[in-house]
């Protein structure tokens, strides 16, 4: 088997593996702040909803959930299935249910600052808002840095997951050269790829916190 | 002189709890109040109440001329945002920002609440740092600081809106022996500029030398109020008698 045109296949797979990991980030990181925002809500229908979700989210498969997301529009629906909807369900399913965990690291992080915090901010005429984006969360992000870094570690190998959708990303391509040239080389090399992949989002995660690091 | 604050029959309860059982007092613009007491006697709670940092269960608080809350109700929020923004508070254990530089503490309420322009904003807190012997910390993070350097900086930063009256609950309850006196030593210092303010506090001999009015609290009611000389000299109350004793040594 040429090697050559492995590494490009893996390496366009690769590609598909990083825009998966890059939309879901992009959608499940903000969506995350919603999720918390209502788990933390006044109201308790929201706060009950937000809660089923997670549990849901975090109580399921990750498989089953794309799966669910890929079938769910025929069989509930009736509408017919698409190709070109595999990547599309794939960045749903993937979105939602990281933004399960990240809403869950977020409630943790904004819980963790004294009611000080709050107070200080009320006595100084801080809005509400004010007082969240300017005084809160530039201190949760600090304090949710390693738990996110943990989950970004696990979406860049969860991205593998998208193979049971025949979404072409680097595991996929890696399993059909596999077994159309029976060599295991196309695992080995995927997985040399994951895991430097792995290492440069440690690497860009520990940057951040030593950007963080110049207060406690 | 004008009066600045009046406290009507103001009664807290957390839950079933009661814990001020109907205190009154006024304070006039340029006066130091000191609220003294047990502890547990609800000093805090009074404090909260009045900063707006906890609602009243009944009473009225009058600060500056409008209600804050008038027989047991509140002000429109709008109201109560506008009161409260004439008043500061320092903490206990200072509440500073951390992410911000002792600066940025100091200027970032002056920016974002009242508009005021970066380079407005910087000299008026430069200011306040001096005044605070801070002005060489000005670049510095909060957790770089002494406990001291700390509340001096929480002092300007209350400082930096232009309150009418200034808050302190126990500012130097959080600090080393060693350090209460610059904090003490600065307070007194806005004593001598005429600032009013209200003072919870355990350092007697600070109370009776600062105050124009003593606050004795109580069990959650005012055992005893007048200027310091009585209060110290010639308490009328027992329990007020047997705290001074204790305390004053
Ligand atoms: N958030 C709260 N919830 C319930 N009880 C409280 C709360 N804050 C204070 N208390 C109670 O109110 C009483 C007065 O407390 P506090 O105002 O802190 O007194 P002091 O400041 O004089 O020591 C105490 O019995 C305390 O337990
Ligand atoms: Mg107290």
């Amino acid at each position: 088997m040429p090697l050559a045109g492995l590494l490009l296949d893996l390496l366009e797979g690769l590609c598909v593996s990083a825009e998966i990991f890059a939309l879901t980030l992009l959608f499940a990181l903000p969506l995350g702040l919603v999720v918390a925002f209502g788990r933390m809500s006044r109201w308790w229908a929201l706060r009950q909803v937000s809660r089923v979700f997670v549990s849901v989210m975090r109580g399921t498969p990750l498989m089953l959930q794309l799966f669910f997301f890929y079938f769910g529009p025929y069989y509930i629906f009736g509408i017919p299935l698409k190709p070109s909807y595999r990547f599309a369900a794939c960045i749903i399913a993937f979105s939602l249910n990281y933004s399960a965990y990240f809403a869950e690291i977020y409630r943790a992080g904004i819980e963790s600052i004294p009611a000080g915090q709050h107070e200080a901010a009320k006595m100084l005429g801080f809005t509400r808002p004010q007082t969240f984006f300017r005084i809160v969360l530039p201190q949760v992000v600090k304090r949710i840095l390693p738990p996110v870094t943990n989950e970004v570690i696990t979406l860049v190998k969860d991205t593998s997951l998208a193979f049971t959708l025949s979404v072409m990303e680097m595991f996929t391509v890696a399993k059909m050269a596999a077994s159309a040239h029976t060599t295991m080389l196309p695992f080995v090399v995927a997985g040399a790829f994951y895991y430097v992949f792995n290492y440069l989002v440690a690497w860009g995660m520990e940057r951040i916190e030593k950007m963080l690091s110049y207060y406690r | 002189m004008e009066e600045i604050l009046r406290v009507k029959d103001l009664r807290k309860s957390f839950g079933d709890n009661e814990v001020l059982h109907g205190v009154s007092f006024s304070l006039h613009r340029g006066d130091v109040l000191a609220v003294i007491g047990p502890s547990g006697g609800g000093k805090s709670t009074l404090l909260r109440c009045v900063t707006n940092l906890e609602p009243v269960s009944a009473g009225s608080i009058r600060i500056a001329g409008e209600d804050l809350v008038s027989g047991g109700a509140y002000a429109p929020r709008a109201v109560q945002r506008r009161i409260c923004l004439r008043i500061g508070l320092v903490f206990q254990n200072f509440n500073l920002f951390p992410h911000f530089s002792v600066l940025r503490n100091v200027t970032e309420a002056q920016r974002v609440v009242l508009g005021r322009s970066r380079e407005h904003a910087a000299a008026h807190a430069m200011d306040l740092l001096d005044k605070m012997g801070l002005s060489a910390k000005a670049d510095a993070y909060p957790c770089e600081l002494s406990g001291g350097q700390q509340q001096r900086v929480s002092i300007a930063r209350a400082l930096a809106l232009d309150p009418e009256v200034l808050f302190f609950d126990e500012p130097t309850s959080a600090l080393d022996p060693e350090l209460t006196g610059e904090i003490l030593k600065v307070i007194r210092g806005l004593a001598e500029e005429k600032m009013t303010m209200v003072i919870v506090t355990h350092e007697m001999a600070f109370a009776r030398d600062v105050s124009d009015r003593v606050l004795f609290l109580d069990g959650g009611v005012v055992a005893e109020e007048g200027p310091p000389a009585e209060v110290f000299g010639a308490p009328n109350n027992e329990r007020t008698r047997e705290f001074l004793r204790r305390f004053a040594g």
